[in-house]
This record gives C-alpha cells, sequence and structure tokens, in this order.
C-alpha cells in the first residue's frame, strides 16, 4: 500500500494520541488509507497494525471487518461512518456490527470526525469505536 | 549559502557573566545566499544587532521567516533599524492561523499597550506572507515551511541552495507522547524539514531531569534532540533554543553528554553568537567566536 512519505502534522499528532489511548482509534490520510491503528482497536479487530499494514478503504471497510447494521444487512464502504466523514466532511456517528479478524462478532458504536489542518485543508479522519457490551 | 547566528537563547534574554561565551540573546540567524537579499530565520533579541550591521550594507531586501510568535522570536523586530527604514522592501513570513492573518498577530506586539507605535505607522510597511504549503523560491534558494509539534501554529524551515540544505528547527518536541528511537522516521514531526540536511539546528533546551517536569512545553531535551537528528540523517547537528538558566559550562556538559549519545553519524555542536555556517560544494565550514574574543570580563 503506497502511502505519503511525508505525512501531515496533524495525521502525526493524530498517531501520537491514539497510540496513548485506551479507546480503540482509527487514523486514516487524506485518501482514505487506514494509516494506523491503536493497540485498543487491535483487540477489538483482533489483528496488530504491525502484521497489517496501511489498509485501503475497500479493504477495511468491507471483506476485513464484514460490517452490518443490527438486523444483519451487509454495510458498504460508503456507508461506514469513517467514508462518510471524509466524503461529507463532517463528524458522523454510527452503531453496527463487525466481525473481527479473529472471528468474533461485536456490536459496535463509533464516532468519527475530519481532520482540518486549515479551515479546507483536509488532513485525514479519526474514528473512536465503543464496543457495547452485553 | 552562509548563516551566521545572531542569538541562539531560548523563552528569554539571558546577558551576564554566565552566558558570555554562547550569547544571551534569543533566536536569530542571518542566511545569505544571493547578494543583495538578506534571509532572516526569527526575530528574536539577536536581531537588534544584525539591524545594524544591515544599515551600513546595501541589502534592501529582507525577508524574515518567523517559525511561530513566541515573544523569544518575536521581540527583536521591533528594534531592528530597516523595520523602520522606508527604502527597504521587508517580506515577513510565518505560520498561517486559521483565525488571525499573521500582520494582526504580530500587531498584538508591535501596538500599545505592549509598544509605542502601532504597526501601521512603521516606515517600511511590511509585507506579510502566511507560508504556503509548498515550497518557494527567495532569490536562488529553495524555503519550505512545514508545521511540527511546538504550543501553537509553529514552522520549521528546509533552506536549500548550492546543493545544500540548513534545516531550522529551534523549537520543537518531537518527542512528544512517543519514543523517538523506535518511531519510523516517516511518523516524526519535523522529519520532512531536516531529512538529509547537511546542517540541523535544532531545539536542544533542557537536559533529562529538567523535562521531566517541562513535558508538554514544546521543546527538546539533548537526547531527543540527538534521536532526531540520527533519524532525519543529519549531517551536523547544531544544539539550538539554549535555556536561560544554562551558564555557559552548563552548556558544555551538555554537549559532552550529546556526543555519547549519537550513532556517530551526526556530530553535535554549540550554537554561538558570532557562530558562521558556510554551506558549499566545498562541503559545511563551521566557525565559532574563539574563546579569548567572548571570555567574560573579570569583575572588579
Amino acid at each position: 500500500m503506497d502511502v505519503d512519505k511525508h505525512r501531515s502534522l496533524l495525521l502525526i499528532l493524530a498517531r501520537e494520541l491514539a497510540s496513548n489511548l485506551a479507546t480503540p482509534m482509527f487514523v486514516v490520510d487524506v485518501h482514505g488509507v487506514l494509516v494506523f491503528y491503536n493497540e485498543a482497536a487491535e483487540k477489538l479487530l483482533g489483528q496488530s497494525f504491525a502484521t497489517t499494514g496501511p489498509i485501503g478503504p475497500d479493504q477495511w471497510g468491507g471483506t476485513m471487518f464484514q460490517p452490518e447494521d443490527l438486523d444483519g444487512n451487509p454495510i458498504t464502504v460508503n456507508d461506514l461512518p469513517l467514508v462518510d466523514t471524509m466524503r461529507e466532511r463532517r463528524p458522523e456517528h454510527a452503531r453496527f456490527r463487525i466481525t473481527g479478524l479473529d472471528g468474533v462478532k461485536r456490536t459496535i458504536e463509533a464516532t468519527s470526525f475530519p481532520l482540518f489542518a486549515r479551515v479546507d485543508d483536509l488532513a485525514g479522519a479519526v474514528s473512536v469505536f465503543w464496543e457495547e457490551i452485553g | 549559502m552562509k548563516a551566521r547566528v545572531w542569538g541562539c537563547r531560548g523563552s528569554l534574554p539571558a546577558p551576564g557573566p554566565d552566558t558570555v561565551r554562547y550569547g544571551g540573546n534569543t533566536s536569530c540567524v542571518e542566511l545569505r545566499v544571493d547578494e543583495d537579499i538578506v534571509i532572516v530565520l526569527d526575530a528574536g533579541s539577536g536581531m537588534r544587532a544584525l539591524g545594524r550591521e544591515l544599515t551600513a550594507g546595501p541589502a534592501r531586501v529582507i525577508h524574515v521567516l518567523l517559525t511561530h510568535l513566541h515573544m523569544d522570536h518575536l521581540q527583536g523586530l521591533a528594534f531592528f533599524l530597516p523595520f523602520w527604514a522606508p527604502d527597504v522592501e521587508l517580506h515577513i513570513w510565518g505560520p498561517p492561523s486559521p483565525s488571525y492573518g499573521l500582520s494582526e498577530r504580530v500587531a498584538a506586539y508591535v501596538s500599545p499597550p505592549l509598544f509605542p507605535v502601532h504597526l501601521s505607522d512603521v516606515p517600511s510597511r511590511p509585507i506579510f506572507h502566511d507560508v504556503p504549503d509548498e515550497p518557494w523560491m527567495i532569490g536562488s534558494a529553495l524555503v519550505a515551511g512545514y508545521p511540527v509539534v511546538h504550543q501553537g501554529p509553529t514552522m520549521g524551515f528546509r533552506l536549500t541552495a548550492d546543493g545544500r540544505t540548513l534545516a531550522y528547527l529551534p523549537d520543537h518536541e518531537p518527542s512528544l507522547g512517543v519514543n523517538l528511537r523506535q518511531l519510523e522516521p516517516d511518523w516524526m514531526s519535523g522529519y520532512r524539514v531536516a531529512e538529509g540536511a547537511d546542517v540541523l539546528l535544532h531545539d536542544a533546551q533542557y537536559s533529562d531531569h529538567e523535562y521531566e517536569s517541562r513535558v508538554g512545553w514544546g521543546h527538546s531535551t539533548i537526547d531527543h534532540a540527538v534521536a532526531f537528528a540520527d533519524a532525519a540523517q543529519a549531517g551536523h547537528l547544531v544544539m539550538f533554543h539554549h535555556d536561560p538558566a544554562h551558564s555557559d559550562a552548563e552548556l558544555e556538559s551538555l554537549l559532552d553528554q550529546a556526543r555519547s549519545l549519537g550513532d556517530g553519524g551526526c556530530p553535535p555542536s554549540l550554537a554561538a553568537e558570532g557562530m558562521t555556517i558556510e554551506l558549499g560544494s566545498a562541503g559545511v565550514a563551521m566557525d565559532s567566536p574563539s574563546p579569548a574574543e567572548t571570555d567574560a570580563p573579570v569583575p572588579d
């Protein structure tokens, strides 16, 4: 996966925040490539970032986590909150199910928001997840 | 390309017998690439003496590159003689901000109650520019400015001419929340500024012990500076932004520490007022004022 060699400071800061955060978090760049997820997300997804490396949106939004709504209908990549955030450049929130790489199905809530370096300079986005327990 | 350090102290001017060898003036570096254009990195208190020298010469086009607007990087501007010369073409470049223009932010300092004259009444009528996203030319120097980790909008500058590159990161905390020695370089703040630079002027304000109570203040330890310079594969590390509480002897002790930390690829030295750095086809030549020139006066 090709990623920018020189990253926006906002992505660097987002990764620093994520790597120190106990809450699962994704960081995507301006092209929608998943350029980092933290240890808490690794537990949720069942695979380490060191193993996967950067992942394109078609993979992380589709085959990788098999997202579905609460009725069990598949969610397309374009309907995921993080993809919506990148497209619409606004915060999004959703509740849905994923199947982690460990095969476990989980209900999660995800909140995503865009990272603007200036008023209209989109550097990427982040998404924070909560697993619904019980 | 020739650089001359006019101030390398951090945070606050620190004149006195303990700081004579490395100087007490805050950040200001003069850079010459073209005969008729002067590039000035930051407007700390060292800028006052630079201005005095420039008024004696022919330079009529001056570009001041501000890394950020903390006082120690701005306080010399209003005492820079060309600032008051109507026949000087003075350009001031600084970090963009989403809220206020650069001239409005500089005017917060150059206006009452902090200063007696309004910026709009300054005879040179400086031309303000936000640092652009892409590199640009000043004379025959290619200049690039990129945001880096500090407190508030802050840039690092990368200047290339004659096939040589000088990187300037006087206020920088790339280690915040990460271990620089375990981090891939492309995830480091400032890497884009310093990558492969022949000379890197970098924040080296704190000892490890001092940093413990100053995490997040936007500065680096000696260890951080060395690790960053090694990761960037810079040719020379010039330790910059000396803490105002550090005496000449303490700085030399920190230099010894820096020499023991590096991988040997990037020899460290201490920035000093009067230091010159020449970058050209023959390589890099650095010259600091000799101790005899800078010895502290002996008290009566």
